[in-house]
């Protein structure tokens, strides 16, 4: 569904990503792992048209997307819920909600994907009207997720879900991410709890550096003595 | 108690115009964090088009109203486009800077265009005064606070209500993240920029009658509706309003009732009294720096 080719991106001098091939099939969770710096949030800056690759390429369902802007990327379904939550504190739960489905053309279906998001998240329902910048963390989390949904994405990137989450909150939103993979949308995640995301990816990448020092199945991946040894933090 | 009255209608005529002036600064200043120094500028400049429609082509003064208004539109979109955008990867200061510079360019332009003499331009409404109870209210007063009083209205409307006013507040909060959602950040500037000088042109046009029009008219005002952005907050829409029609009406009773030659010293210390005691404005929230 969407590839990237030998990407190679820059922040100035700084070369963040080098030479990161990745695929992500259609239906599947794919996640990135690795540690801060690695180049997680740049993979993704990219793809979502944020950061512009100097070579090479991204294609989207066979059609090259290296050049689009931002809003075009999203209007073709790949929408991104940003690292930090990064929700507008001062609009209502609502308001985050809409704001997140403006790319949609078909505003008559708005409100059936707003009940659907309702019905992973109960608890937005409930805040509806509250500014989004009293609610809790988890919360927060949760908003990022279904404004996301708002856009009906057919490529939905999760960028650390789980930062700074209690575990058990961690584990509710994993569920959910599932659920929401099972229902037909194809995931990206970038992750540092590599634990978690290995539980419920197919398939995962690890960057270091900015370059795929890894990849594989998931359940490869947990098996894997190395990545055990760097990433699960286990014996 | 007429005289009193008189005054507090006089304060909220004048006052309701800082009020239009200012919410142009904040609308810009939110959606862009820059500070459009050239907003006065920019309504003396539509009131002269205003003038150049009224006097020497003759058009009876609806048509004036919505020409000018029309032309503030193209020129609030022309401004943008050509002396902000280019420099979006700029600093604030420098674009701030900008706006500065733009005071040089509009001002010797209209001197150049329409000469330096400050010329008569006519109130919206030229009726009789009326007396209720031996107030006397100017028609033209009531017009001017009607008029605004409904284009905020709408306003508020738009920003409260619509995805238009959705992407705007989206966008004054994270300007990233909106584009995430595939709002137009750029279109939601230009929106705001059209928007700001379209209020500036009907303050400009409606204070004309007081002023004159001149290249200097809008000095007054556009200092004026800063500080009442300032006073109200520069983060909230509803203060800039508040802190206008406060400005109008003090100025107004102190001048009347305590000293008409201090009545500028009286007004603007106690602003900087209520500033020292609230620095963020009346109504302003601790402004989110955006990351």
């Amino acid at each position: 569904m969407l590839k990237l080719e030998g990407v190679n991106a820059y922040y100035g001098y700084i070369h963040a990503l080098k030479d990161v091939s990745i695929e992500i099939p259609e239906g599947k969770i794919v996640t990135l792992l690795g540690a801060n710096g690695a180049g997680k949030t740049s993979s993704l800056k990219v793809i979502s048209g944020l950061l512009k690759p100097e070579t090479g390429k991204i294609q989207f369902e066979g059609k090259d997307i290296t050049n689009l802007s931002v809003e075009k990327i999203v209007s073709k379904g790949i929408v991104q819920s940003p690292e930090g939550r990064q929700i507008f504190p001062e609009l209502t739960v609502y308001e985050n909600l809409i704001a997140g489905s403006y790319t949609r053309k078909d505003k008559n279906n708005v409100k059936s994907t707003l009940e659907r998001v309702y019905n992973y998240f109960p608890i937005l329902k409930d805040r509806e009207k509250q500014s989004a910048g009293t609610l809790s963390g988890g919360e927060q989390q949760m908003l990022a997720i279904a404004r996301a949904l708002m856009a009906k994405p057919r490529l939905l990137l999760l960028d650390e879900p789980s930062l700074g989450l209690a575990p058990l909150i961690v584990k509710e939103i994993f569920e959910i991410v599932q659920e929401i993979n099972n229902e037909g949308t194809t995931i990206l995640l970038v992750e540092q709890n590599a634990y978690q995301a290995l539980s419920i990816a197919h398939y995962g990448y690890i960057l270091e550096t900015g370059k795929v020092v890894h990849q594989g199945e998931a359940k490869e991946l947990r098996d894997n003595e190395k990545v055990k040894k760097a990433y699960l933090g286990s014996s | 108690m007429a005289v009193f009255f008189q005054n507090v209608i006089a304060g909220l005529e004048t006052g309701s115009l800082y009020a239009l002036a200012a919410l142009g600064l904040v609308l810009i200043f939110r959606t862009s964090d820059v500070i459009n120094f050239a907003q006065g500028e920019m309504a003396m400049f539509s009131s002269f088009i205003a003038y150049q429609l009224w006097k020497p082509l003759g058009l009876p003064y609806p048509v004036v109203f919505i020409g000018a208004i029309l032309f503030a539109i193209l020129f609030g979109f022309l401004v943008e486009r050509i002396f902000i955008r280019p420099a979006s990867k700029a600093s604030l200061v420098s674009k701030m800077i900008i706006t500065l510079g733009l005071i040089m360019i509009i001002n010797g332009s209209a001197s150049a265009l329409f000469g330096i003499d400050s010329y008569f331009f006519r109130k919206a409404l030229t009726a009789d005064n009326i007396d209720v109870r031996g107030v006397i209210i100017q028609p033209n007063a009531l017009f001017i606070i009607t008029i605004t009083i409904a284009i905020m209205a709408v306003l508020f409307y738009l920003i409260r209500k619509t995805m238009m006013g959705i992407s705007i507040r989206a966008t004054a909060q994270n300007e990233t993240t909106a584009k995430l959602m595939g709002i137009p950040v750029s279109r939601v500037y230009s929106m705001s920029w059209i928007i700001a000088t379209v209020l500036g042109a009907i303050a400009g046009i409606l204070i004309a009658p007081t002023t004159n029009i001149s290249t200097t008219m809008m000095t007054e005002v556009h200092l004026k509706s800063f500080i009442a952005a300032v006073l109200g907050g520069f983060g909230s829409f509803i203060g800039p309003v508040v802190g206008g029609l406060i400005i109008g009406v003090l100025d107004n009773l102190v001048g009347m009732y305590i000293s008409l030659t201090w009545k500028t010293v009286i007004v603007y210390g106690l602003l900087i009294v209520t500033l020292v005691i609230k620095p963020t404005g009346l109504f302003g929230k601790v402004h989110r720096k955006k990351v």
